[in-house]
């Protein structure tokens, strides 16, 4: 069973004088443990993709399933708790909360959920420490470095063990050099285990993923396995 | 799904259930405070309308109270179950209608102790108002009242130092007088004035006795006993003349029922002053009744101007606080939209700012209430009083409800929020 199916996915947005069509009919399967891209270029459908993906959005008509479970069957709090238990995100802009520490931040996704204040603590530490920024908790975002905060961001998408992770362009606000290094973090993410959907218009980046989907006016465009994801090769790399 | 797999049962997802509104209250008074501190300045400013109706809130309950207390210290000053028959009445009637009334004399009060039976003491008080009284180089202002020996029983006070009049002293119209305590003080400061010589009006006068302190009457010394002498009738009225209307303290026994007593001593009272039946008094019947009534009237015209102006301060301050919290979501929208991308319901997120609003009003009523702590002090200077603890209960309540009222719309409109619309506000 896909962990994620979705089927004629049509997302209409009624603008006033016409309606858009940001997804009109589109039909995926993402199996656990995937790693897997979705690209194309703006208004071809893909945040709009990603929105439905993370419940954020819920389509105008089609199938999604979660893990088996009929998303568009769901209310408001039930797609809350979904979002919470079993979805991550990270955002371009990483969305932190401004004036909260690292750990804090962290914290958040299991305040939510009901995590005992010890146990919330402990676990967002150990979140914090796996994505190397241990010695970061108590800094606030305003002092850390852009990929310093994208790793905040991770812990945080982290720290509830979500089926997914969702990253909506997780190195759009980053240099180079940094971008590199969180991908490198996701790669990590993945071989440990983690399913990742990844939304990106760079090749480079689409590039550490195992498959990419390729959107185009709303529609799939193609959907092909990467015959030697960059992130395998590094590994290739290493393991020489 | 989460519930189901782990297999939790119904009681645990309950308990789960009301952790979670836990931590998510938790996380919205930090909010809160975060918000208000990143925001002082805006943050107190916006209280001002609460802080305004606080402070009215808080005086007019502290000036009520006063009031209360000095009445009853008034009222008991008074003497209970004392009517005070007057040519006057001490409240509400027209002076067009009793402008032509006669004055009430000495002999209608002989009179009216001779054939009213059910009264314990029916005293005569003839009063002229600010007479100076002298001793060597000393002389205060005060009222001097002539009456008799019965005054004492009136009045339920007794001499603190010394004695009252006797009936010998009385009926000879001795110049003897007893003193209020203030006059005693002010004269004689330390030295003992029992059996000392006082100028009154021009007269002399030995001190036989001067009353305990009995403090100010409604708020004012005037008429208080401690700025006033007594001295026997029948002397007073040679010294001050007998052409003026003397007051009738009628004490009634105890054992005869109120209304009765009232009725007999009124309708006595007509005769000896001829009225025609069918015809008003032409007299004043006062009792303390009448100051309570008094009382009431000023207490609800306070409460009406001051609810008038609470009111409308707390309407002023609670839109300002429904606006700065419309301006607080929608600076944090995003913030909402990333809340929600995390799992916060539409409850947390309604909390979350309802808790915001209520902590900023409360803020407001703190504030308030530091305001008006150092004017009550101010008000107890002229009325005794002091800030009661439940006005400062209520205060707070206040507070909080109009919070929770002014925030309601904004919080909703924040729970509300689709999160992707949120998130994608910038």
């Amino acid at each position: 069973m896909p962990l994620i199916h979705i089927k004629d996915v049509v997302k209409t947005y009624d603008m006033g004088a016409e309606l858009v069509h940001a997804l009109s009919g589109v039909s995926v399967d993402i199996h656990a443990n995937e790693y897997v891209s979705i690209m194309g270029p703006s208004g071809s459908g893909k945040s709009t993709l990603m929105n439905v993906l993370g419940c954020l959005d819920t389509p105008t008509s089609g199938l999604y399933e979660f893990a088996g479970e009929n998303v568009g069957e769901l209310d408001d709090n039930q797609l809350a708790e979904i979002r919470n238990r079993r979805i991550g995100f990270v955002f371009q802009t990483f969305n932190l909360l401004p004036r909260s520490t690292a750990l804090h931040n962290v914290e958040l996704p299991l305040i939510y959920a009901g995590v005992p204040a010890h146990d919330r603590r402990d676990r967002a530490a150990e979140a914090l420490s796996s994505v190397g920024l241990g010695d970061r908790m108590t800094h606030k975002p305003n002092e850390l470095s852009g990929g310093q905060r994208q790793r905040v961001a991770i812990a945080r998408a982290l720290v509830n063990r979500p089926s997914i992770i969702l990253a909506d362009e997780p190195t759009g606000n980053l240099d180079s050099k940094t971008g590199i290094e969180i991908m490198q973090l996701f790669s990590d993410l993945h071989r440990a285990g983690n399913t990742i959907i990844l939304v990106t218009h760079e090749e480079d980046i689409a590039a550490h993923s195992h498959r990419i989907i390729r959107l185009f006016d709303g529609k799939v465009a193609s959907d092909q396995m990467v015959e030697t994801p960059l992130s395998y090769a590094r590994q290739g790399v290493a393991e020489e | 799904m989460a519930a189901v797999v782990t297999g939790h049962t119904h009681r645990q997802q309950q308990t789960q259930d009301i952790m979670i509104r836990f931590y998510e209250f938790k996380e919205g008074i930090r909010i809160a405070f975060t918000a208000i501190g990143a925001n002082k300045m805006r943050s107190v400013l916006t209280t001002l309308g609460i802080v305004i109706g606080i402070v009215v809130v808080t005086l007019m309950a502290t000036v009520i109270e006063g009031l209360g207390t000095a009445l009853d210290k008034s009222i008991s000053s008074l003497g209970t179950d004392v009517y005070y028959l007057s040519k006057w009445d001490w409240f509400g009637s027209e002076w067009w209608k009793v402008r032509n009334r006669k004055d009430v004399t000495v002999e209608q009060a002989e009179k009216l102790a001779e054939m009213l039976t059910v009264a314990e003491a029916v005293v005569p008080v003839a009063s002229t108002w600010q007479q100076t009284m002298k001793y060597r180089n000393r002389s205060v202002q005060g009222n001097v009242n002539g009456t008799v020996p019965d005054y004492e029983v009136t009045s339920g006070v007794v001499p603190a130092e010394g004695r009252f009049f006797n009936l010998y002293e009385s009926n000879a119209g001795r110049p003897v007088c007893i003193l209020g305590h203030d006059v005693a003080a002010n004269l004689f400061e330390r030295e003992d004035p029992i059996g000392k010589t006082v100028k009154i009006g021009g007269y002399s006068y030995r001190v036989i006795g001067v009353f305990e302190k009995e403090g100010d009457f409604l708020g004012t010394s005037f008429f208080s006993k401690d700025t006033q002498a007594f001295i026997p009738l029948e002397n007073f009225l040679k010294v001050f003349g007998s052409n003026r209307s003397v007051d009738i303290h009628v004490k009634m026994r105890e054992d005869v029922p109120k209304a009765d007593a009232k009725e007999e001593m009124i309708g006595i009272f007509r005769k000896i002053r001829r009225v025609p039946p069918g015809e008003e008094n032409d007299f004043g019947v006062n009792t303390q009744d009448f100051l309570k009534e008094v009382f009431d009237g000023v207490v609800s015209t306070i409460g009406v101007v001051g609810f008038l102006i609470t009111s409308l301060s707390l309407l002023v301050g609670g839109v300002g606080i429904m606006n700065i919290m419309f301006v607080s979501v929608k600076e944090r929208t995003k913030e909402i939209g990333t809340r929600k991308a995390l799992g916060a319901k539409r409850r947390a997120i309604l909390f979350q700012f309802l808790v915001e609003a209520a902590t900023i009003c409360t803020l407001g009523g703190l504030i308030g209430l530091a305001v008006s702590f150092p004017l009550s002090l101010i008000i107890n200077e002229i009325l005794p009083s002091s800030m009661p603890l439940w006005v400062v209960l209520l205060s707070l309540s206040i507070s909080i409800t109009v919070g929770l009222i002014s925030g309601i719309v904004p919080a909703f409109t924040a729970a509300r929020m689709r999160p992707v619309d949120a998130l994608r506000y910038e």
